[in-house]
């Protein structure tokens, strides 16, 4: 549905996107991760046709977005990062205006959004501008898809979200997605890579891995162990002293470890004994997409 | 956690006309813990902490930040805290070692000894060869690490930091909490908000305000064991979900 193909893209000495390619196909949620100023918001507005690249093409449903950006802006969803519906309308004025931009009604495709906006409906003649930060993202949503559009783009959508909006937020994707509508979404949030089919991690420009998230985690190549103990900061500043360590870094709980080959650990233990650290548990574990992701950074 | 209470509230409440935004909470934070203060959007955790910070007077209920009372010694308190806000507040197009003498002049730290934390700071970051730099072509990264040490300039007892490490990479959200638990191993009290659910794991207690009320406050690994459940997220999903209010 979506190849990005060699996307480079500058502004001035900054490199945005360096030779970034990404293939989504049809009924497909994908996530773009990375922090911010990794280039996610760049890629996203050549997808929408609001940015040219440098170099590189890309296509939608088969067509070009540059030579056939109306093709795109046709059957494109697209929700950004900052809140840009109008405040100054009321929930009903934003939506019924976004309908018939798209020469539609909202009668027509109420259907798509009849869950999410059921949710604001209480609130239809409220101006958009008094509503809360997640009131505004639902609106926001309805506004994207009352086209009914091939793709939804979504920047950032749950940013400064808490952790109760944003699973809601994401039960919501879900339903979407098996109505087939292909979804493009970006997160500063490791935990949401989960819930996509394929993810690509973004940094600094590049894109250091694409797949699934079994399949990206598959790759790990080192040995990599959790502690867990009570004082978990003294710890952690012990181990990085141990030359056969390779980065011991805080994972809620615990601490991950990566070594250079595998642990002799009853060893381990005894030297962390002889340092005071008498409580350690220490056993092997299979790696997260945030343990790829930081292998991958440094 | 056993050192001198930094932080007391007792009842602590605001109300804006009808609306009662944060409802009697209770809290009690010590030298050199790390405090996670956890709620969902519009639960009240931006008012409770102006109120605690000196900024808002509260409506009814007693506090005591540092040993200051909230309703007469709010600029004692001011003195004493440090404080770093969801919007970075250092200056985009001063260098380093600017934004460092500016803050340190803020706070009234003596010209030799702002040079000897101005050492250490800038050692212990790793910029010095980044002093005379504009923060504008500083990573977001570095950035936020350096808004935290400006912040600590005045070597404050008590930290307040809201949200420090929204949109930060992975690598430095680890090095930001470095930071973090090495204040505390000093004896600072860090008191904190995130949205970062394993982070909150990093807490040695955690509250989370639900409506405005103080709906739990204990060790993360006390909270797991309540709930039943084995991350702090689920913690926060099983109370934040009955929530009626949003922002």
């Amino acid at each position: 549905m979506i190849t990005v193909d060699h996307i480079s893209k500058r502004y001035g000495p900054v490199e945005a996107l360096k030779d970034v390619s990404i293939s989504v196909p049809r009924g497909e949620l994908f996530g773009l991760i990375g922090p911010d100023g990794a280039g996610k918001t760049t890629l996203f507005r050549m997808v929408v046709t609001l940015l040219l690249a440098d170099s590189g093409t890309i296509t939608f449903d088969g067509h070009d977005v540059v030579s056939d950006y109306r093709h795109v802006r046709r059957n494109v969803g697209y929700m950004p990062g900052t809140f840009s519906l109008y405040q100054d309308l009321s929930v009903r004025e934003n939506l019924e205006f976004f309908a018939s931009v798209f020469q539609t009604t909202v009668k027509k495709n109420y259907d798509l959004i009849a869950d999410i906006y059921g949710m604001l409906e209480p609130f239809a003649d409220r101006r958009a501008g008094a509503l809360s930060g997640g009131m505004k993202q639902k609106l926001a949503l309805c506004c994207a898809l009352i086209h009914k559009p091939l793709v939804l783009v979504l920047d950032e959508p749950t940013t400064g979200v808490d952790a109760v909006s944003r699973r809601e937020f994401w039960e919501m994707l879900k339903k979407l997605k098996a109505q087939g509508i292909t979804i493009l979404v970006s997160t500063p949030y490791m935990d949401e890579a989960a819930l996509c089919d394929r993810i690509g991690l973004l940094q600094d420009g590049k894109l250091l891995r694409s797949g699934s998230p079994q399949d990206i985690t598959a790759n790990f190549d080192r040995p990599l162990y959790a502690a867990i103990c009570k004082e978990p900061y003294p710890l952690l500043l012990a181990l990085r002293k141990l030359p056969e360590l390779d980065s011991v870094f805080p994972f809620g709980t615990a601490l991950h470890i990566t070594a250079k080959e595998q642990l002799d650990l009853p060893a381990l233990h005894k030297e962390l004994a002889r340092q005071g650290f008498s409580d350690v548990e220490l056993q092997p574990i299979e790696p997260g997409v945030e343990d790829l992701f930081m292998h991958l950074m440094q | 956690m056993t050192g001198a209470i930094t932080i007391h509230a007792k009842a602590l409440t605001k109300r804006f006309g009808a609306f009662t935004a944060v409802d009697a909470i209770d809290l009690d934070v010590h030298a050199g813990e790390i405090f996670g203060f956890l709620g969902a959007n519009g639960a009240g955790k931006t008012t409770a902490m102006k109120m605690l910070i000196g900024l808002l007077m509260p409506t009814a209920g007693e506090a005591r930040v540092a040993g200051y009372d909230v309703y007469t010694q709010s600029e004692a308190i001011k003195r004493s805290i440090g404080y770093m806000g969801q919007r970075f507040s250092l200056y985009n197009d001063l260098t380093v070692l600017e934004n460092i003498q500016f803050y340190g002049g803020v706070y009234g730290v003596p010209p030799a000894e702002l040079k000897r934390r101005t050492d250490s700071l800038v050692h212990d970051l790793g910029l010095k060869e980044h002093v005379n730099t504009r923060l504008q072509s500083l990573p977001l990264g570095w950035k936020q690490k350096l808004a935290f040490s400006v912040a600590m300039i005045h070597e404050p007892k008590i930290i307040f930091l809201d949200e420090p490490t929204g949109g930060v990479d992975l690598i430095t959200r680890r090095q930001f909490w470095e930071l973090i638990y090495a204040a505390s191993a000093k004896g600072v009290t860090v008191f904190v908000t995130t949205h970062y659910m394993d982070e909150a794991e990093y807490c040695h207690r955690a509250s989370i305000m639900v409506d405005g009320v103080m709906a739990a406050c204990d060790t993360p690994a006390a909270l797991k064991e309540q709930f039943k459940v084995k991350t702090m997220d689920e913690v926060f999903y099983q109370l934040a979900r009955s929530a009626q209010r949003a922002e």
